[in-house]
């Protein structure tokens, strides 16, 4: 293969990787959306929330003289699935609960107050700076010609995507199998009519935030042992870019999220591969405008139409 | 079974029941006719506190609900096939009927599921398909099938021949009836008076928020006032 196919295959496996990130950030947004109808822009601060989780935990249980790295890495899972999951439950249950039934933009500026709390309450008891935590996974694959290039999957690439796919799968049956995931779907149909039907329907939305946040922590255990740091404002940007790969597939479309996620991801490798890599973000919210612009119902999002 | 007291209800500023008291007892099948916006389904929706009401008492075997939320309410027996059929467009027929029994055991709701089926043969026919996909008429049937799943002791139901065909109509008037031999009490919502009126044992005539005439179905049949205004004279 030629230099730029080899170079491209590259920014192809970086472009998916990030991308199965977004996929999971996204699917809290769309979740909540399809739902009742709002953009939770607190979420990126559970996907914060739970990157901080995962650094203090393994910093803990390396601290405590715990060698194993799968050990490390199930426990840090489940405090960080299980911390942010009652952030998401909180959030719902003290900013957006209480405003249910108002109109549409009250909830919406109390989900910024909540972003702008939760990022602060982190810098005052975490500090505003950069912690950084040594990679835990190491090594990887190379192949291709040394010579002209060399394409290298690291194992953490693996486990990101191995991780994004077997949580997809899970959301995905859990969704299409369970009643209660039976009982998701029909609140985001009509949530009037599933509560007549005696079930309580805040329970499900409360339901659909847990699941968000899971989904987001899993997320942030991810990328922050990708990237080795964290910050009490990675957050804004991690969430803005979940919230365009929501968009792009279509809002209020699990499988929509998923799959904006990974062009939002795979589009942005790909500019950094021609291009200085500040200009991803650019080319990433360009994104965002040309599809509100000319597809406003996304790749596979529903049109609003009634029919009678 | 169900008692009404002295209920109003609001929108906002606008207040769209007055003082409406109205009583259906068990086994009997009462319809509620009046013309488009004189509250028929805002009452409906009332009973089950979707509006609540701002004052007023509404019972059901004997127990205050107007206060309780709307699941609550659902919860208690009562059932709705409501305006406009609702239903879930995007989930099977199945799913559609399983959302009716969400808090009974499988094996319960497995067996009421058959009886819907029985009553309904066209919901087999049509079980794993997308209910969106279904004509009208077999949307109203399975919003009355999920209705039954949780084998209420009271149905609502709102308009259901609403857009209908006359022979699909008819259909569904004969299963009211039948859900009535079965023990289930009735409360219907209907804009063809003639045919409910028919059916029903007594009737309310709702005007306005108000409720202004109330007797026996036949009595009502026969009534010059509402064959006026209500049976095309």
């Amino acid at each position: 293969m030629s230099e730029l196919s080899l170079y491209l295959l590259q920014q192809l496996i970086n472009g998916l990787t990030i991308g199965s990130t977004y996929a999971l950030i996204a699917i809290g947004y769309t979740m909540v959306y399809g739902i009742i109808g709002m953009i939770n822009f607190a979420h990126g601060e559970i996907y914060m929330i739970g990157s901080y989780v995962t650094f203090i935990v393994i910093a803990g249980l390396m601290g405590m003289g715990l060698v194993s790295l799968p050990v490390i890495l199930i426990i840090a899972l489940v405090v960080a699935v299980v911390i942010a999951s009652t952030y998401g439950w909180t959030v719902e249950r003290v900013a957006y609960r209480p405003l249910r039934g108002s109109n549409r933009l009250i909830p919406l500026i109390s989900a910024i107050g909540m972003s702008i709390f939760l990022q602060n309450f982190v810098v005052l008891s975490q500090g505003s700076r950069d912690v950084a935590l040594p990679p835990q996974v190491t090594g990887g694959w190379n192949f291709g010609d040394p010579s002209v290039f060399e394409v290298s999957i690291s194992y953490m690439q693996l486990l990101i995507w191995a991780a994004t796919l077997i949580t997809m799968i899970g959301l995905t049956l859990f969704i299409s199998r369970s009643r209660m995931g039976r009982a998701c779907r029909a609140c985001s149909e009509d949530l009037g009519m599933t509560n007549l039907l005696g079930i309580d329907t805040n329970r499900i939305i409360a339901l659909t935030f847990i699941i968000g946040a899971a989904l987001a922590a899993i997320a942030g255990l991810l990328l922050s042992l990708y990237y080795g740091v964290v910050n009490p404002f990675v957050g804004f940007i991690a969430g803005l870019k979940a919230f365009t790969a929501a968009v792009l597939g279509g809002i209020g479309s699990i499988p929509g999220a998923m799959l904006g996620g990974l062009i939002l991801g795979v589009t942005e490798a790909m500019t950094a591969a021609f291009f200085p890599s500040e200009y991803k973000d650019v080319v990433a919210f360009s994104l965002l405008v040309l599809i509100l612009l000319f597809r406003p119902s996304g790749l596979l999002g529903k049109p609003e139409v009634e029919k009678v | 079974m169900l008692r009404i007291n002295n209920i109003n209800t609001h929108y906002g500023q606008i207040q769209a029941l007055h003082d409406v008291s109205v009583e259906v007892k068990k086994g009997e099948i009462v319809t509620l006719i009046g013309a488009n916006g004189a509250g028929k389904t805002t009452l409906m929706m009332t009973i089950c506190g979707d509006p609540q009401a701002s004052s007023g008492k509404i019972h059901f075997d004997g127990e205050d609900i107007s206060r309780l939320t709307t699941a609550k309410i659902m919860q208690k027996g009562l059932a709705i096939v409501p305006e406009g059929r609702r239903v879930f467009s995007g989930l099977t027929v199945e799913e559609n009927l399983y959302m009716g029994s969400y808090y009974r055991s499988k094996a319960e709701a497995a067996e009421t599921a058959e009886h819907v089926l029985e009553l309904f043969p066209r919901l087999r026919e049509r079980f794993s398909q997308r209910a969106g996909t279904m004509s009208g008429g077999e949307q109203q049937m399975l919003a009355i099938g999920r209705a039954m799943m949780s084998k209420p002791r009271m149905i609502l139901l709102d308009e259901p021949s609403l857009g209908l065909a006359p022979i699909i109509i008819q259909q569904i008037f004969d299963i009211i009836q039948k859900l009535r031999d079965e023990g289930v009490t009735i409360f219907l919502v209907e804009q063809n008076a003639n045919q409910a009126l028919r059916i029903a044992d007594r009737g309310y005539v709702l005007e306005n928020g108000r409720v202004v005439l109330e007797d026996s179905g036949d009595a009502l049949l026969t009534n010059e006032a509402v064959q006026q205004a209500y049976l095309g004279g």
